[in-house]
């Protein structure tokens, strides 16, 4: 994590545009990384006690499923935030709830794969091949590896941030991927797959109204 | 008829609910100890829901046709339902379902008979010998169940309006209140919620009419007051809280295969050969146990059943 030095700002308070210095964002660091580990550590105290309810690897299953989708919207709600707030040490937080939505996906097709399926190569590869939503899931998850294996300093140095970026646009991929995943999972109320989807849609929407403001503001300037 | 599993289960063996919860309790209440020492808490316990003791039902006959297999416990029958009139999700019926009131209840058996009537709930109850009968409960989601129902045969409950030669079906209607079934509030399936059988399958002697479970007066999670259990088809063809019974000469459009019927055909037998797109349903999990098991034809009914569907394609007739 490279904080940026901001020369004449004293550590303690914050810094222009109501950035946090140093060891402010180090503490909301520490408390997002937290937050993100908060439901898997719930999840296993409701094993623990013996509370996941009658079918505990369906529910497993939800719970790393649901987590996974919610990390990748939070991921993909950095940009647009920025662009809402001009908090732009946001940015900074991407890559930790990158991370964790890969995490919660390793989680989520550990537990299909060896709770659910039992390691059983054929069932797994007809479902693969079978079942839309299976399909979809497993696409989702395997543009999500090339994804974390270039999430560190050293990778995006090695590939150059303009390629680095046009990589990490599959991220909109695994987005709209893991909606429908959800969506053809449901068997017929589509309420929550639904409101992922309004959630993704309105995050698109904001990336694009602020692509086409840049654009004019841009135009303007150069006419 | 040739009966597979004979009552090699004396009631005896039968472990009472009363011993079963204290049981499971004890499990409980260690699991929590165990996980609050740890965390250093005492959370409440949110997944179980407390369901409500019934009045119990008695004496029961017991039935050639239970299985033997380890039983489903209470909590896990009542707390994991199906009941989409309550809610989608499978905790919703036992959160919503006390709502619904199951006194004064009525049964109007009506279309091709001799003598429509409106039975009531409690003359029901002594149209035949209760009966226990311990059934295998086969999801389409792929899981099961084993569930101690008690009721009648269908039969005995269907003859009292003496069907007309024309009848070739029958079709169930359930219970529709939006007050007391917030489900119901949305069109999830076109409401209210409608099965069907032919006529033989209805009259099939494993088919029953059931009105409790271990012993007791049905749950309202469950179905209550009665509802149809036909033990080798899909759980979603076993309607539940019935208020009308009607015999038909066209095959009934039941509401799932109304809402997709791509996907939820009339026959919906358990048929581990015929896929369902979601759902493989060459296997199942039995609930409480961790390994997946192949699922059966017909869910192990195929003896008894199997002759019903002779000559057709069941691919087809799914």
């Amino acid at each position: 994590m490279q904080a940026r030095a901001q020369p004449g700002v004293g550590t303690r308070s914050a810094t222009r545009n109501g950035a946090p210095d140093k060891r402010q964002f180090a503490w909301i660091w520490r408390a997002v990384w937290l937050a993100c580990l908060l439901p898997l550590l719930l999840l296993v105290a409701d094993a623990l006690r013996d509370a996941l309810g009658a079918n505990p690897i369906e529910f497993i299953t939800r719970a790393t499923g649901d987590w996974t989708l919610r990390m990748l919207l939070l991921t993909l709600a950095v940009t647009p935030l920025r662009h809402l707030t001009g908090w732009h040490w946001l940015v900074r937080l991407r890559r930790t709830l990158g991370l964790y939505a890969f995490f919660y996906g390793c989680l989520h097709l550990t537990t299909y794969l060896w709770l659910d399926q039992f390691f059983d190569a054929g069932s797994i590869i007809k479902d693969i091949i079978k079942r839309p939503f299976i399909t979809t899931g497993f696409a989702a998850f395997t543009l999500m590896l090339p994804l974390a294996a270039t999430s560190t300093n050293g990778m995006i140095r090695r590939l150059g941030g303009r390629l680095w970026q046009r990589l990490h646009r599959l991220v909109y991929a695994v987005g709209v991927l893991g909606v429908a995943h959800y969506w053809w999972l449901v068997k017929k109320d589509i309420t929550e797959p639904l409101i992922y989807a309004t959630i993704l849609a309105a995050l698109f929407a904001l990336r694009i109204w602020h692509a086409r403001r840049m654009h004019r503001t841009l135009h303007a300037q150069t006419a | 008829m040739l009966i597979k599993h004979p009552a090699d289960v004396a009631p005896s063996d039968i472990t009472p609910r009363a011993v079963f919860d204290a049981r499971r309790d004890f499990m409980r209440s260690s699991a929590i100890g165990i996980g609050a020492a740890l965390l250093g808490a005492g959370l409440p316990d949110k997944a179980h829901a407390v369901a409500a003791r019934g009045k119990t039902l008695g004496p029961l006959v017991k039935s050639p046709y239970s299985t033997d297999e380890k039983l489903n416990d209470f909590d896990d029958i009542t707390s994991y339902c199906n009941f989409y009139e309550f809610g989608t999700d499978k905790s919703d019926p036992a959160r919503h379902a006390h709502r619904m009131a199951t006194r004064p209840w009525t049964v109007s058996i009506e279309g091709l008979v001799h003598k429509p009537k409106t039975l009531d709930i409690d003359d029901i109850l002594k149209v035949a010998p209760l009966e226990e009968r311990i059934y295998r409960l086969r999801c389409v989601e792929a899981w099961s169940m084993v569930v101690p129902w008690v009721g009648i045969p269908m039969s005995a409950l269907l003859r009292q309006v003496e069907p007309l030669g024309g009848a070739k079906y029958v079709e169930f209607v359930t219970h529709l209140d939006p007050k007391e079934m917030p489900g119901t509030r949305r069109q999830v399936l076109d409401w209210p919620y409608v099965e069907g059988l032919r006529l033989d399958e209805a009259m099939h002697p494993l088919t029953i009419a059931a009105l409790g479970l271990y012993g007791e007066v049905m749950p309202n999670q469950n179905g209550a007051p009665i509802r149809l259990i036909v033990p080798w088809k899909y759980g979603f063809k076993s309607a539940k809280s019935i208020v009308r019974i009607r015999f038909t000469d066209k095959e009934p459009l039941s509401s799932w295969t109304k809402s997709n019927g791509r996907e939820y055909g009339f026959y919906s037998n358990v048929n581990p050969e015929v896929d369902h797109p979601r759902w493989s349903q060459e296997r199942e999990r039995r609930i409480g146990e961790f390994i997946k098991r192949k699922t059966l034809k017909f869910n192990g009914y195929g003896d008894q059943v199997a002759s019903l569907y002779t000559g057709m394609d069941l691919k087809k007739h799914f």
